[in-house]
């Protein structure tokens, strides 16, 4: 993440250069300029939206980092932390209509907020940082800034109060609560729950599979090792476990991914299995372990690929995950070895003629 | 059984909290609940090590071995000799999860 290329001044909100500085006497303080912001969302910032749900220049989706005026604030006005990623920023910016504020972008390298916070770039020092450079005890007569509460993991609320006299107060997950968080400044329990809910799992599954593209080889490969139905099967494989799986999550039984992926491998296995084990083609033992070949490493992969959405979900602990990679990955080594084992032996008896 | 998540590094020491409340407004999993003189560690097992508690606690009340549960990471880490629990980092150029 380091070493990476700033992008050039790219405010998602406004079309042209953002040269100009609106808020250019703000006291003593050598403030950095203040941009402006609008709570419109244009069509440009929704293809980028889209992009970047598409996985397209994964960290190029960025806003200029500092601190930005959203219609017409005033020294009383709330100001609000946000991460320079354009998803980000536009749901904080789109959620605020009609509401006079002001925005301190932190420098997350194009990295939303919640993940940002994880690796600690949307963090305490950063803060810090942004708000003595945007002179914000100088902008505003007020101390305190409203910070998103999937922010937290990075900020140590006490110490940024200690070290630039700003209190934080975590504002909800979700920025669309924002209007009805703002009316009392507390947060109802819902506002505070992180779920997953379909529409999150199903917008994940583009990127998922844009990164699962360089496996499609491996269908193509067995397409001509091993026929058509064999590719396919490998196809179904990883579409399950990119796509079918993070759809389905929560209707999988078991709480562990690996499991739920091995059951759901194990589902899409079958018709395989069935079809390989009934194959008029085949002697009845090369079918049954061309069966039990499928049986072997379809759930295995889907099984792998579930696991790795452990990031992407929004509950696992890295205590858990790790005792998952401990308890599972053998067992599905173990049953992509012997799988193979068994298609390598299916390969050699064609090859001599055997089946 | 199949739930291995039931188990965290989260510590909680009550004696030390002056009930603040800030645990129970940052934690995103509802771990904390308020209680009547101190917060209430109401469900352990669904605290996702996020880190937000510990880090926000003013009096040291909680601590917690935070990290970012990704396997993808992990295994990353792991394949090439690092160690898995200060050496994975998620995202980057080639992470699977931060969209
Ligand atoms: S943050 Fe610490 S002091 Fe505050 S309520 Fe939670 S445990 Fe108690
Ligand atoms: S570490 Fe995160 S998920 Fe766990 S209790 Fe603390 S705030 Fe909640």
């Amino acid at each position: 993440m380091d070493g990476r290329e700033e992008t050039g001044p790219r405010c998602s909100c406004l079309p042209g250069p953002q040269a100009q500085s609106c808020c250019g006497s703000t006291g003593s303080a050598p403030a950095e300029e203040v941009r402006t912001a609008t709570s419109r969302i244009t069509l440009a910032n929704r293809l980028d939206h889209l992009l970047a749900r598409w996985g397209w220049n994964r960290e190029g989706h960025r806003v200029e980092p500092g601190l930005y005026r959203l219609s017409r604030p005033a020294a009383d006005s709330p100001v609000f932390a946000s991460a320079n990623y354009t998803l980000s920023f536009d749901a904080l910016r789109s959620a605020l209509v009609g509401v006079d504020a002001w925005i301190l972008v932190l420098d997350t390298k194009g990295i939303n907020v919640w993940c940002a916070a994880g690796k600690g770039t949307f963090g305490t020092d950063e803060l810090v940082r942004r708000i003595r450079a945007a002179g914000l005890e100088s902008v505003v007569s007020h101390r305190k800034i409203i910070v998103p509460q999937l922010g937290a993991p990075g900020i140590a609320a006490p110490e940024v109060a200690r070290r630039s006299g700003f209190a934080v107060e975590y504002g909800p997950v979700r920025a669309r609560d924002l209007p009805e968080y703002l009316k009392t400044h507390t947060a109802i329990p819902a506002m505070r729950r992180v779920e997953f809910p379909i529409a999150d799992r199903i917008v994940l599954a583009p990127v998922e599979l844009v990164l699962a593209l360089p496996m499609f080889l491996a269908a193509i490969v067995l397409w001509y090792l091993a026929g058509p139905v064999a590719a396919l099967a490998a196809a179904s494989a990883i579409l399950t476990g990119t796509v079918l799986f993070p759809i389905l999550l929560p209707f999988v039984p078991t709480r562990d991914f690996s499991t739920k992926g091995l059951i759901l491998g194990a589902i899409v296995a079958l018709p395989f299995a069935f079809s390989f084990g009934t194959s008029p083609a085949l002697p009845s033992w090369a079918a049954a372990l061309s069966a039990v070949t499928v049986l072997l490493i379809m759930p295995a992969v889907v099984a792998y690929l579930a696991l790795n959405f452990t990031g992407s979900s929004t509950f696992t602990s890295r205590t858990g995950v790790k005792k998952e990679i401990f308890r599972y990955v053998p067992v599905m080594a173990v049953m992509v070895v012997a799988g193979l084992l068994a298609g390598i032996a299916l390969g050699a008896s064609r090859l001599m003629g055997v089946i | 059984m199949y739930d291995i998540y039931t188990e965290t590094s989260l510590r909680y020491d009550p004696d030390r909290c002056i009930n603040c409340r800030r645990c129970t407004q940052v934690c995103p999993h509802a771990v904390f609940t308020e209680g009547p003189d101190r917060a209430e560690l109401a469900r352990p097992s669904a605290c996702m090590e996020c880190g937000a508690c510990a880090l926000n606690c003013p009096v040291q009340a909680i601590t917690v071995q935070s990290g970012v549960g990704c396997a993808w990471a992990m295994i990353a880490a792991a394949l090439r000799g690092k160690d898995m629990d200060t050496e994975s980092s998620c995202g980057g150029n080639d992470g699977s999860c931060c969209g």
